[in-house]
C-alpha cells in the first residue's frame, strides 16, 4: 500500500526533517517500494518468539560508581555552532 | 626503494625492525603513491601527510629503541566515521563537514599507542549508509580495477586505498557488509569481527546493535595483525566483551584438514553474476582439495534477512541521528529564531538523500501504530535468523558463501533505485543481524573484476575464519594480483 502524501509529511515532522515538494513525492514512492519489500516478513510465524535487540548476548553492564575526569568544557564547546561563555547558545525554547 | 607501498604489514615490520627501511621512507612511499594515483582513485577525504611523517619519525625512534609492535611505523588509512583527535571526521556528510573530534576512538588510540602512522581519513557513504561510496557528500571513490566502477561501500575508501597501494592497511566499519563488500569488489581482504570484540567508542553511531570496526588488508595475515591491535575489552563501550586476549596470527599456517565447511544454497541468489558464481564454486573445490569437508547446508531464514535488516538498521539510525539538531556540534541552520524551523532546516540541508530516506524509514517503523508490525516483527525475525545460524553451526565449523552477488558495478548504475542497492548486501547483512564474524578473501575474477568469498563462523570464531582464509590464500595467487593504474 503506497504511503499517502500526508503520511510522508507526518513522518518528516516526527523526524524533524524539512522536505521540498519534490522530496515528498520521491520519498513517498521510494519508501512505499521499500515497505513492499518488508511484506515478506508476514510469511514468518513469529508468535511466541522472543525479540532480539542485541545479538551479543550481554546483560546490563555495571561499573563501580567512581568519579572520573570528563572532557574539559572548552573541548566540549569546541565544535559548538554558537556559544555564549560556557554555554551552548540556542534559540528560545519556551514560548511567551 | 621501489614499491615499499606494496609491502604487507608483515613484510614492512620485518624490514623496519631490521632497519633495512625506515618508517619515514615507507610513509613517503605511500605518500608518493597517493600523489601519483589519488586524483583518479580519490579514496581519501582528508590527507594528513605532515602528521604522517612526524608519526613516522616517532615510530623510527621507537623501532630504534627496540620498542613497538607489528604495526609500529606502518601507514594506515582510517575511515572517516572513526573519530581522530584534531583531524576532521566528517562521516562524508555536510552535517559534520567541520567537525573536529576532541578525542580518539579506542581503536585509533590502540593503533597510535603502537606507533601507527595515519595517512588520512577514508571516503565512505554518508554515515556509512550505502554500498557504493556514491552517497559521500564530497566526492566519488573509484575502483582501482576499473575507474568507471564503484569500489563498493560503505568503506569504499578503505578498500580502494589498500587495493591501489596507497595505504598498507585500513580501518573500516561494517554494519551490514560495509567492510566485506568493498573488500570483495576491490580484491582485498576485509574482516568484520564478532559484535563486541572491538570497541565502538569513538565510532560514530549508525546502528548500534550492528556496527563493528574491522580491518582491510592485502592479506589475511595483515587483517589478523590489525585485529590483534584493536580487539579487546573497553570499559567505555558497554557492549564490548571481556575475553582473554588472543593472538589471531597463531593459527595462520595451520592446515584445514577435516575442517567442516557448509555451503548455504540460499546465498547463491537468483541473478548472481555468473562469473562470480563460478569463481566461488571453484574456490569451494580448492578448499575441498585442501582437506576441508564441504557439505551443503540450508539457512531458510536468509530470505527474511534483508527486510529484517532494513527495518532494524534504519530504526536504530533514526534514533542515533536524532542528535544532529544543530546545537552541540555539526552543521547548524542559523537564519531563523524559531527552534523547530532551525532543527528541520539543519537536518534538511545537513543530511543527504540516503540518510534522510533511512531516518524517515526508521521513524516510520518506530512510530505509534507501526512499531509492532515493523520493528518488533523484525526483532522477532532476528531471533529466528540467529537460531538458524546456531543450528547449522552444530554441524559445521564455518560457512562459505559469495561476499556479494555482483562484482563492481558502473558508477551511477544503481543510484536511482534504493531497493536494487539494498539487495547487494544480501550475503553480508545476515552476519550483522546475528552478530557473527565474517571475512571476505579474494577468490578470482569475473570479466576482469575481483570476486570475494566470504567465511562466516560462530561468535568469536575469528581464528577459524582467518586460518581457513589463510590456507585458501596460500594455495592460490589471487591476493597478489594488483590493479594497473
Amino acid at each position: 500500500m503506497p504511503l499517502e502524501r500526508s503520511q510522508v509529511e507526518h513522518i518528516a515532522s516526527l523526524a524533524r526533517i524539512g522536505l521540498t515538494e519534490e522530496e515528498i513525492e520521491m520519498f513517498g514512492e521510494q519508501l512505499s517500494q521499500i515497505l513492499e519489500q518488508f511484506e515478506v516478513l508476514n510469511e514468518l510465524d513469529t508468535s511466541g518468539v522472543t525479540p532480539t535487540g542485541h545479538a551479543g548476548g550481554l546483560q546490563t553492564v555495571m561499573r563501580d560508581d567512581l568519579a572520573e575526569d570528563s572532557l574539559d568544557s572548552e573541548d566540549v564547546l569546541k565544535n559548538a555552532p554558537r556559544r555564549e561563555g560556557e554555554f551552548f547558545r540556542v534559540n528560545a525554547v519556551l514560548e511567551e | 626503494m621501489a614499491d615499499l607501498n606494496w609491502l604487507s604489514i608483515q613484510e614492512a615490520h620485518a624490514q623496519l625492525t631490521s632497519r633495512q627501511i625506515s618508517s619515514v621512507e615507507l610513509t613517503q612511499a605511500c605518500l608518493d603513491r597517493i600523489d601519483a594515483v589519488e586524483d583518479r582513485v580519490q579514496s581519501f577525504l582528508t590527507l594528513t601527510p605532515e602528521t604522517a611523517l612526524s608519526q613516522a619519525a616517532v615510530a623510527d625512534r621507537m623501532l630504534g629503541a627496540g620498542e613497538g609492535g607489528p604495526l609500529t611505523g606502518v601507514p594506515v588509512q582510517i575511515k572517516d566515521v572513526i573519530c581522530t583527535e584534531g583531524v576532521p571526521t566528517t562521516c562524508a556528510s555536510r552535517m559534520l563537514e567541520n567537525f573536529v573530534p576532541v578525542y580518539n576512538a579506542t581503536a585509533v588510540e590502540r593503533l597510535m599507542g603502537q606507533g601507527a602512522v595515519m595517512l588520512g581519513k577514508g571516503n565512505m557513504d554518508e554515515f556509512a549508509m550505502g554500498s557504493s561510496c556514491e552517497n559521500s557528500a564530497f566526492h566519488l571513490t573509484r575502483n582501482p580495477w576499473d575507474l568507471d566502477r564503484v569500489p563498493g561501500g560503505s568503506s569504499g575508501g578503505a578498500a580502494a586505498s589498500v587495493a591501489a597501494g596507497e595505504a598498507i592497511y585500513a580501518l573500516g566499519s561494517d554494519t551490514g557488509g560495509s567492510v566485506r563488500q568493498p573488500a570483495a569488489l576491490c580484491g582485498v581482504v576485509g574482516l568484520k569481527p564478532t559484535y563486541g570484540l572491538v570497541s565502538r567508542y569513538g565510532l560514530i553511531a549508525f546502528a548500534s546493535s550492528l556496527d563493528q570496526i574491522g580491518p582491510v588488508g592485502r592479506s589475511v595475515m595483515d587483517c589478523a595483525l590489525a585485529l590483534n591491535a584493536i580487539a579487546g575489552h573497553d570499559p567505555r563501550d558497554a557492549t564490548s566483551v571481556r575475553r582473554e586476549p588472543t593472538d589471531y596470527t597463531a593459527t595462520l599456517g595451520q592446515d584445514i584438514k577435516g575442517m567442516r565447511l557448509g555451503v548455504p544454497e540460499e546465498y547463491f541468489v537468483d541473478g548472481m553474476d555468473s562469473g562470480a558464481r563460478k569463481a566461488v564454486e571453484e574456490a569451494v573445490s580448492t578448499l575441498e582439495g585442501l582437506g576441508a569437508s564441504v557439505r551443503p547446508v540450508s539457512l531458510p531464514t536468509t530470505r527474511y534477512a534483508l527486510a529484517c535488516y532494513y527495518i532494524i538498521a534504519p530504526s536504530e539510525c533514526s534514533a542515533n541521528l536524532a542528535r544532529y539538531d544543530g546545537v552541540k556540534y555539526g552543521y547548524s541552520y542559523q537564519d531563523t529564531n524559531d527552534m523547530w524551523e532551525a532543527m528541520e532546516k539543519t537536518r534538511e540541508y545537513g543530511f543527504g538523500p540516503e540518510v534522510t530516506r533511512r531516518v524517515m524509514l526508521g521513524t516510520y517503523a518506530l512510530s505509534s501504530g507501526y512499531y509492532d508490525a515493523y520493528y518488533l516483527k523484525a526483532q522477532r525475525a532476528r531471533t529466528l535468523i540467529r537460531q538458524d545460524f546456531d543450528r547449522v553451526f552444530q554441524d559445521v565449523d564455518a560457512l562459505v558463501t559469495p561476499t556479494s552477488p555482483v562484482t563492481a558495478f558502473k558508477i551511477g548504475e544503481k543510484t536511482g533505485d534504493p531497493v536494487q542497492m539494498y539487495l547487494i548486501d544480501v550475503c553480508t547483512l545476515p552476519v550483522n543481524i546475528a552478530g557473527l564474524p565474517g571475512l571476505s578473501v579474494p577468490c578470482g575474477f569475473s570479466d576482469g573484476l575481483p570476486v570475494g568469498m566470504q567465511f562466516i563462523g560462530p561468535h568469536f570464531s575469528e581464528e577459524t575464519l582467518l586460518r581457513t582464509a589463510r590456507a585458501y590464500e596460500a594455495a592460490t595467487e589471487w591476493s597478489s594480483a594488483r590493479p594497473e593504474i
